[in-house]
């Protein structure tokens, strides 16, 4: 199935990091093509979000290789990981609550006038046009984002990831903080991403959730990758019994 | 209203007017403390506390501590803490003292009273603090011991390299020109000062027509024309009033007929002339500015804030906050050797006891000025005044004749208070 879409967009190969004595990520190998979202499934401390950080830039992997359209690329900090295009939504959102949305939509981005000095008005009128887009509702532009809603602050961390043109997003819980309408506004961004190309590796508690938007979805538990499936050849009960037991139904191990 | 469904959602409530006005409520609190405690003062004085003498006395005694703590807010903003500035202070200010008495006419052959004098020795100076600052940031930021320990350390290590630096001695006359930067012995004159207060009001007016300008062409909301033309008129007239009160306390007959004598002229019969801006202060000011620029303006106080405000966001920002560690105590250690300057400068000489003591105010004063120990809150001018209100405090108590160990115990329970009612103020905001 792999073969006919030609070279993956990522290549995670044989990740593994420990802390300490704990094997967050232990040996894993995972794939994302263009135009394609993966879902990554698990309990709590299966070791999802360490995975994604050792993409993202946030951890450096004990060993193992991260290839891009092929290329083994070495990513050491979160600017490398910017430099090729993958942008992250993290858990916990990476905010900084003191300032306002447009400073950290573009935090360690600024926008400099021709004198080297950050220019807050073009950063702000750039932030309006974008969260005029995704978030219609969003006003509080001049308040530090501590003033803000769970999904206020969540359509912000969004709204960074998507407005520098990533090739490769990772999202890492999104619509944890947020109501069902706006779970819905980001399901449809999701839509529209993937239509323009992008790869998006989704991490997400909701089965039913991950089976209407992803197209594959690996499941993870104890650091160890237990498989991974294409939505449409299971069921959701399929996919709660990976998490839970830890490993493929025997009708797919085929 | 036009825009009812904004407001709707955004400012359900009448905006009061000093919301009108976009004011810092918290900046108007410390004005109107400050006010009130300088009114308290000149009553308990007879009216001697708000003289032009003792203004002009309190804004050069200010100088030195203020210096410092527009640094210190950095410092505190990224949840760090200086502890060793007094002791930078008393070895840059010992290093120059020595450069300009025994290293450089002993060494190089240029003698006290060159013009070269004051410049190589503030400059080396300068050069000193950044460096001893940026290896303070080198510890904590690169082999991660914490900033209290490292400049615990270095307020000992600091203090005794100026002791064994001068011998303990008091180290002068110094140069000059380098004297000029003291206060008392380097002020502007009444032409100039007026030249710069008005330029400064032109440039602020400038400054505030500019960023209405920006708003309007971004489409931002602005405030009402009244409310812009009432907040000029109160700069202009804060910074005029200034330059008024300084251009008003007189130079002393005696030491204006000295100054005639080294020229070899006779005063004139009822010949007087004021002060003016002491250029101590116009370095405040100089300093004050480029500080709020940095702070506000460009990308290293960009990362400051956001790396006190969440240090986790800014490392996954990819801001290299460890670099910016060393950037932040390397200014710090350059504003301690401008606080020399201006310190050992006041006095004409250096004292082996220089700067004892300043850390505590300098902390004092950004933490009055409203810069929160928890990190990514702090202003220039907040610490600024608040090292006003601290000095203040200490001169005026000492004017009532208030007993030196009680003008302490008020100044350690004000900071302790005024801490307390930051806090207060900070929860009913909401604001964490
Ligand atoms: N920075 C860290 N230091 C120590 N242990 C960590 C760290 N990050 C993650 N872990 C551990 O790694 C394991 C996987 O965590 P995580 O990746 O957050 O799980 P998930 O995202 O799947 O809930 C957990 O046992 C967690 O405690
Ligand atoms: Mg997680």
């Amino acid at each position: 199935m792999a073969e006919d879409r030609g070279t993956p967009l990522v290549e995670l190969e044989d990740i593994s990091i420990s802390f300490g004595g704990i094997k967050a990520v232990d040996h894993v190998s995972l794939d994302l093509y263009p135009g394609e979202v993966v879902g990554l499934l698990g309990h709590n401390g299966a070791g999802k979000s360490t995975l994604i950080k050792c993409l993202s830039g946030a951890y450096q992997m004990d060993s193992g290789e991260i290839r891009i359209r092929g290329d083994k690329v070495e990513i050491n900090n979160p600017r490398d990981a910017r430099s090729h295009n993958i942008e992250t939504i993290y858990q916990t959102l990476a905010l900084a609550d003191n300032l306002d949305a447009a400073s950290n939509l573009f935090l360690g981005r600024e926008i400099t006038t021709p004198l080297g000095l950050v220019d807050d008005a073009t950063m702000e009128a750039e932030t309006r046009k974008i969260m005029g887009r995704l978030n219609p509702n969003f006003r509080k532009f001049s308040s530090p984002v501590s003033a803000l809603s769970g999904g206020q602050r969540q359509s912000v961390a969004i709204t960074r990831a998507v407005y520098f043109n990533a090739k490769i997003l990772i999202m890492d819980e999104p619509t944890a903080a947020l109501g069902p309408q706006e779970t819905q506004m980001v399901a449809e961004l999701i839509q529209e991403l993937k239509r323009e190309g992008l790869g998006i590796f989704l991490i997400d508690h909701d089965v039913h959730q991950v089976k209407m938007l992803c197209d594959r979805a690996a499941v993870m538990k104890n650091g160890k990758l237990v498989g991974v499936v294409d939505v449409d050849a299971v069921s959701t009960d399929d996919i709660l019994a990976m998490i839970i037991a830890g490993k493929k139904p025997e009708h797919l191990t085929a | 209203m036009a825009d009812t469904t904004n407001s709707a959602i955004d400012a359900p409530k009448k905006r009061s007017l000093l919301e009108t006005l976009e004011v810092d409520t918290r900046l108007l609190g410390m004005i109107g403390a400050f006010v009130i405690l300088c009114i308290a003062f000149n009553v308990l004085t007879d009216g001697r506390f708000l003289t032009p003498r003792n203004i002009f006395n309190l804004t050069i005694q200010t100088v030195s501590v203020a210096i410092m703590a527009t640094g210190m807010v950095f410092v505190i903003v990224t949840r760090h803490i200086d502890l060793s500035v007094g002791s930078l202070l008393a070895t840059c200010s010992a290093f120059m003292a020595m450069l300009q008495t025994a290293w450089l006419p002993g060494i190089f052959g240029i003698d006290l009273g060159s013009p070269f004098v004051a410049p190589i020795a503030i400059v080396l100076g300068l050069a000193l603090g950044a460096a001893i600052g940026a290896f303070h940031g080198w510890l904590v930021g690169y082999l991660t011991i914490p900033a209290f320990i490292v400049t615990l350390g270095g307020l000992l290590v600091w203090r005794n390299a100026a002791w064994y630096l001068t011998r303990g001695q008091t180290i002068g006359p110094l140069d000059q020109n380098f004297a000029l930067f003291g206060g008392t012995n380097g002020t502007l004159g009444e032409t100039w000062s007026w030249i710069i207060g008005f330029v400064a009001a032109g440039a602020a007016l400038i400054i505030l027509f500019l960023s209405r300008r920006n708003k309007i062409a971004h489409e931002f909301p602005v405030k009402p024309v009244w409310a812009e033309l009432s907040l000029s008129a109160i700069v202009v007239s804060a910074i005029l009033g200034f330059v008024a009160v300084l251009n008003a306390y007189q130079i002393p007959t005696r030491r204006l007929e000295r100054m005639f004598e080294a020229r070899g002229e006779v005063m004139p019969e009822g010949y007087s002339v004021g002060y003016g801006l002491p250029i101590s202060v116009v370095l405040l000011i100089l300093v004050a500015i480029a500080m709020s620029v940095v702070a506000s303006r460009t990308r290293f106080g960009r990362y400051i804030f956001a790396t006190g405000g969440n240090p986790d966001a800014a490392d996954l920002s990819g801001i290299n906050t460890r670099l910016l560690t060393v950037k932040i105590f390397a200014l710090m250690g350059f504003l301690c050797a401008l606080s020399a300057v201006v310190a050992s400068a006041r006095l004409t000489f250096h004292s082996n006891d220089i700067g004892t003591l300043d850390e505590l105010r300098v902390i004092a004063a950004a933490v009055i000025g409203g810069t929160a120990l928890s990190g990514g809150i702090g202003t220039i001018y907040g610490a600024i005044l608040g090292a006003l209100i601290m000095q203040s405090l200490q001169s005026g108590m000492a004017m009532v004749g208030v007993d030196a160990p009680f003008q302490n115990i008020v100044v350690g329970s004000v900071l302790v208070i005024a801490v307390l009612i930051d806090i207060i103020y900070r929860k009913r905001l909401g604001a964490g």
